[in-house]
């Protein structure tokens, strides 16, 4: 077993699509909230494929996309700086802010590289001691690990010119936002494997008995995710509301402790802006007053930045599940992944970058 | 964002205090930190990697059993293939 390519063998996935369809009374609506699930999902065309038996929504799993425009433009800001090596993943690179792109500030000459890890960001600090370097540190719960743990090296190691611009947003809040909005459509979920592996599901518990929604927590395969959805369809089916966990390979009921006890250790709950949705209370995370000197928002003066969001762009809607991609008015004509207004054209995982790369320009138009 | 890939565990050290190691993915290998799942892992298991870290130990036994309920499943719809077929 490689644990990769025997989850995605046409059959099995023919076999599980044949169960859903057999499964499904009627059409349930289902969110996934992780943008490595939406690609497969639209890549694969896995939605079209189940016909009838269910409408896949795609909600703000892209941390990229939900990044408030005020933290893409403080990024912006540092990035200019000469004194700073600005380090980030690759896909914030082309994530528009109110003027430009990360992108554009190096082809100014700004110093923006592209790290794999926070902790090469780490390492470029300490071989460049005459250089202030700020990593971007966004993500779900997955990535707060990886995180919290350069800031925590820095420390250990006395690594005074490294700091974080932190934008760090977690799942739950974001569920249950979507579930108390008015115009909610969504039956039931599933929830993002990975953010599992570090969380586990006991937060998911208390969501699916309140909004009596069945959460089914999920892998990133095309079999992964098909099993996702047949289990949730058959908790519709038969009216259970429950968390159910497809990803027994990876991700245990409490989750990673070793790996929650470092995020607790440097991080602390915020209220958080989702970009296209708004403010959600404690639905970020911030650094501690603990380890306030490698916060770069504190160790940089930042207060005057003055956002300004393309008004055309709809992916707010998009992000909520309220429009598909294709019922933008800009989607594939002002805004394509070459030139994009809102950030889920710009990633892969975006939910318009997926549609747009895989041909959904209207309901079922995949080509 | 969240992407994950599973990938073998062929060294483990420690590096200034920290536990790395090196994982192979399908003859790629890389440095990873292994401090999240350093309590249960050892050379030669899998491990599902994020941003340079290994952030959960692939369950072998669990993996098989998922494996093996759909392998099932897509035997029994082939006969259903096949009895359709049939005239």
């Amino acid at each position: 077993m490689k644990y990769l390519s025997e989850y995605r063998d046409p059959a099995m996935a023919r076999a599980l699509v044949t169960e859903i369809r057999r499964s499904a009374t009627r059409r349930w609506v289902l969110m996934e909230v992780c943008g490595g699930q939406t690609h497969t999902i639209v890549k694969q065309g896995l939605d079209e494929l189940l016909g009838e038996s269910i409408e896949m929504v795609h909600g703000p799993g892209c941390p990229v996309c939900v990044t408030p425009l005020e933290q893409i433009d403080k990024a912006l800001a540092l990035a200019a700086r000469p004194d700073v090596i600005f380090t980030s993943f690759g896909d914030m690179l082309r994530v528009p802010g109110s003027d430009c792109d990360l992108l554009q500030i190096r082809a100014r000459g700004g110093a923006v590289r592209i790290v794999y890890s926070p902790l090469d960001a780490l390492e470029l600090a300490r071989k460049n001691p005459d250089k202030q370097v700020v990593f971007f540190a966004v993500g779900f719960e997955t990535t707060a690990p990886a995180n919290a743990m350069a800031v925590w090296r820095a420390r250990e190691l006395g690594v005074e010119n490294f700091s974080v611009l932190v934008s760090h947003v977690t799942v739950p809040p974001a569920m249950t936002a979507l579930l108390e909005a008015p115009d909610n459509r969504v039956q039931g979920f599933l929830a993002a494997g990975h953010v599992c592996t570090i969380m586990g599901w006991t937060e998911y518990e208390p969501i699916a008995a309140k909004y009596r929604v069945p959460i089914v927590v999920t892998g990133f395969e095309p079999l992964d995710i098909l099993e996702g959805m047949l289990l949730a369809v058959r908790q519709l089916e038969e009216g259970r509301h429950e968390v159910e966990n497809q990803y027994v390979r990876a991700v245990r009921r409490d989750g990673n402790q070793p790996a929650q006890d470092l995020v607790t250790r440097v991080f602390e709950l915020v209220d958080r802006n989702w970009r296209g949705i708004g403010p959600i209370p404690r639905s970020g995370l911030g650094i501690r007053e603990e380890f306030a000197e490698f916060d770069a928002e504190r160790r940089f003066s930042l207060d005057q930045i003055r956002t300004a969001e393309p008004t055309m762009c709809r992916a707010g809607d998009v992000l909520r599940g309220v429009l598909k991609p294709f019922d933008c008015p800009a989607f594939g004509a002002l805004c394509t992944p070459e030139h994009p207004l809102g950030a889920p054209m710009v990633s892969s995982e975006g939910a318009c970058a997926a549609y747009y790369n895989y041909g959904r320009f209207r309901a079922g138009s995949a080509v | 964002m969240c992407l994950g890939i599973p990938g073998r565990i062929v060294e483990v050290r420690q590096s200034e205090g920290l536990p790395m190691g090196v994982v192979d993915f399908g003859g790629v290998r890389r440095e990873v930190c292994l401090s999240y799942v350093a309590d249960e892992i050892k050379v030669g298991d899998y491990a599902i990697v994020h941003v340079g870290f290994a952030i959960s130990k692939v369950d072998e036994a669990e993996a098989k059993r998922t494996f093996d309920v759909l392998r099932e499943m897509s035997q029994l719809d082939e006969l259903e293939w096949l009895k359709d077929l049939a005239p």
